[in-house]
């Protein structure tokens, strides 16, 4: 059973305090791009998942304190909660580092982007 | 629907067949000299196709692809032991009575194989049809489940709606108390369906795959996958390199850590989902029940025990273990429907990781990687279809193009905009 702290209310609870809102940071193509997305791009959207056997993002909502959404970084091996942070931000850079696989692409590509719109 | 099946299939078996005789034969002999039921060979170079992943899903395809295509010279390998996920994790339940028309054809292809299964594989799979009953708790539930009704008579299965009194009559045990929150208004029955046991599946069919020269390789985790130009060209393993040029991936909650080594990204997560049982007591209830309104589902194995599961977590998971509120959500579930349960002691419980896709329906077939093919996405459902997905997967394979009964289950579906919805017709455990 997951002990999940709020971080916007700091309120304490276990995983039925909560309500889980699956993977982090998906961004709808069409927001940024409405011409040039696909239908893969849009089929990625909705249903492809990054869904690794390690460290993992996602979203949880404080459903019996403040009702906000936010972020939480967690192993799906160990179940180990890794960090915190909110819903829109990206995580810890010292997390971030360790993210492997998709989540690797996915922040690399996000960190680029980040650069290039400086 | 019955599906074309060769129940005579003995002529050529290498190894001696189980029978009353060699059962009282070793019995003689304090059963010291019983075969083994497969070997454990040692990987070779090269196969025309090699399996991932050595569950029922992954066996049964091996097996068809020997036995129907003639495809022998191929390999299941395995990173644990064979069987040890969530084939044996399972609660058994065999049904067919799905709400889409592609979903059942493969569930019922599968129902009908299970019937003659234990003769063609010489291997007593306990196939059990002891019937399936699927409770209305709610209007809305009847309604939804006279809709799959209609369906399913028009697909010609044997299933019928019950009303409340008959639910009693199949199980007295069930609480009929027509003031409780969630009263039984009728229940949705496929006599047809019901159990099997889940181990002698897996091991039924290894058998009679190795019997055809099929090398099953266990404690043979893959690393990778090796491609050249868009092709598969080979595996990576914990043993070795193997050559080959059709990869069939089949490995359920680990899908996505397999598929990524060939950067195809699966419109799966993997969660966990758990099961119980109780303390072995005297028969009460000859037929499964589906409460899929409170969230249980029970039935009882011939040792007597009560086989209960429910839902899954609400997140992501590989651990093969589950939390514990979602056990207690279960077990309320079933002590307001049986209160007769209310004092059993639980005997044991365990967790399988089940790999979810929007919208409840597998997958299987070609990948965008040439030579790569996949079966996933059975969710919290895929013990009832292991003989039609073996089957129809093991013809895409062979073929190189997906198997009729397969294609709408295409990876390409979920680009395409055409779903087979069954999350909410499909309920609990589907």
């Amino acid at each position: 059973m997951l002990l999940v702290t709020c971080p916007v209310c700091g309120a304490e609870g276990d995983e039925t305090d909560f309500h889980f809102g699956g993977q982090a940071h998906i961004r709808r193509p069409a927001t940024t791009n409405p011409e040039g997305i696909t239908d893969q791009d849009q089929a990625t959207y909705l249903f492809g998942r990054i869904n690794p056997k390690g460290l993992h993002f996602e979203r949880a909502r404080c459903d019996r304190g403040c009702g906000k959404w936010f972020h939480i970084a967690r192993d799906t091996m160990s179940m180990e909660i890794k960090a915190y942070y909110g819903i829109t931000e990206l995580p810890p850079p010292e997390i971030m580092a360790q993210a492997k696989g998709g989540w690797a692409d996915y922040f690399a590509a996000r960190t680029t982007e980040m650069k290039k719109s400086k | 629907m019955q599906a074309k099946t060769d129940l005579c299939y003995e002529s050529d078996m290498l190894k001696p067949r189980y029978s009353i005789f060699s059962l009282a034969r070793n019995a003689m002999n304090y059963h010291k000299d019983w075969e083994r039921a497969w070997r454990s060979p040692e990987p070779k170079a090269e196969y025309d196709a090699v399996i991932v992943g050595a569950g029922g899903h992954g066996l049964a395809t091996a097996y068809y692809l020997a036995k129907n295509h003639g495809m022998t010279n191929i390999a299941v390998v395995e990173k644990g032991w064979l069987g040890g996920g969530n084939t044996g994790r399972n609660t058994t339940i065999i049904r067919s009575n799905y709400l889409q028309d592609p979903s059942i054809a493969i569930y019922e292809l599968a129902r009908s194989l299970y019937e003659g299964l234990s003769q063609e594989l010489n291997y007593n799979m306990m196939f059990s049809p002891r019937g399936v009953l699927m409770l209305c708790q709610t209007q809305h539930e009847l309604r939804a489940f006279q809709r799959t009704a209609h369906a399913n008579r028009l697909a010609g299965l044997d299933c019928r709606m019950v009303s409340p009194a008959e639910v009693k009559q199949i199980v007295p045990i069930i609480n009929d108390d027509p003031n409780c929150r969630y009263p039984i208004l009728g229940a949705y029955y496929q006599p047809r369906g019901g159990t099997g046991r889940h181990d002698a599946v897996a091991w039924g069919y290894a058998r009679g795959a190795d019997d055809m020269g099929v090398d099953i390789i266990q404690q043979c985790e893959v690393t990778g996958i090796q491609r050249d130009g868009g092709k598969v060209v080979g595996l990576e393993t914990t043993r070795g390199v193997i050559k080959t040029k059709k990869i069939g991936v089949v490995t359920a909650g680990n899908v996505t850590t397999v598929m990524d080594m060939a950067g195809v990204r699966m419109p799966i997560e993997s969660q966990c989902l758990q099961a119980l049982v109780s303390e072995p007591i005297k028969p009460v209830i000859d037929c499964v029940v589906m409460a899929n309104t409170v969230h249980g589902y029970m039935s009882q194995s011939d040792k007597g025990e009560l086989v209960i599961g429910g839902g899954t977590d609400p997140y992501n998971n590989y651990s093969q273990r589950g939390s514990f509120p979602a056990l207690e959500h279960t077990i309320n579930a079933l002590i307001e429907t049986f209160p007769i349960i209310s004092r059993l002691r639980m005997l044991r419980q365990w967790g399988g990781i089940v790999d979810m896709t929007g919208d409840r329906s597998p997958i299987i077939g070609k990948t965008p990687v040439d030579g790569l093919f996949v079966n996933c996405g059975w969710g919290t459902g895929g013990f009832k279809a292991i003989p039609g997905s073996g089957w129809v997967f093991a013809d895409t394979i062979a073929n190189d193009r997906p198997h009729p009964i397969a294609e709408p289950f295409s990876l390409g579906r979920f680009t395409e905009g055409r779903f087979i919805d069954e999350s909410v017709a499909a309920a609990v455990a589907h």
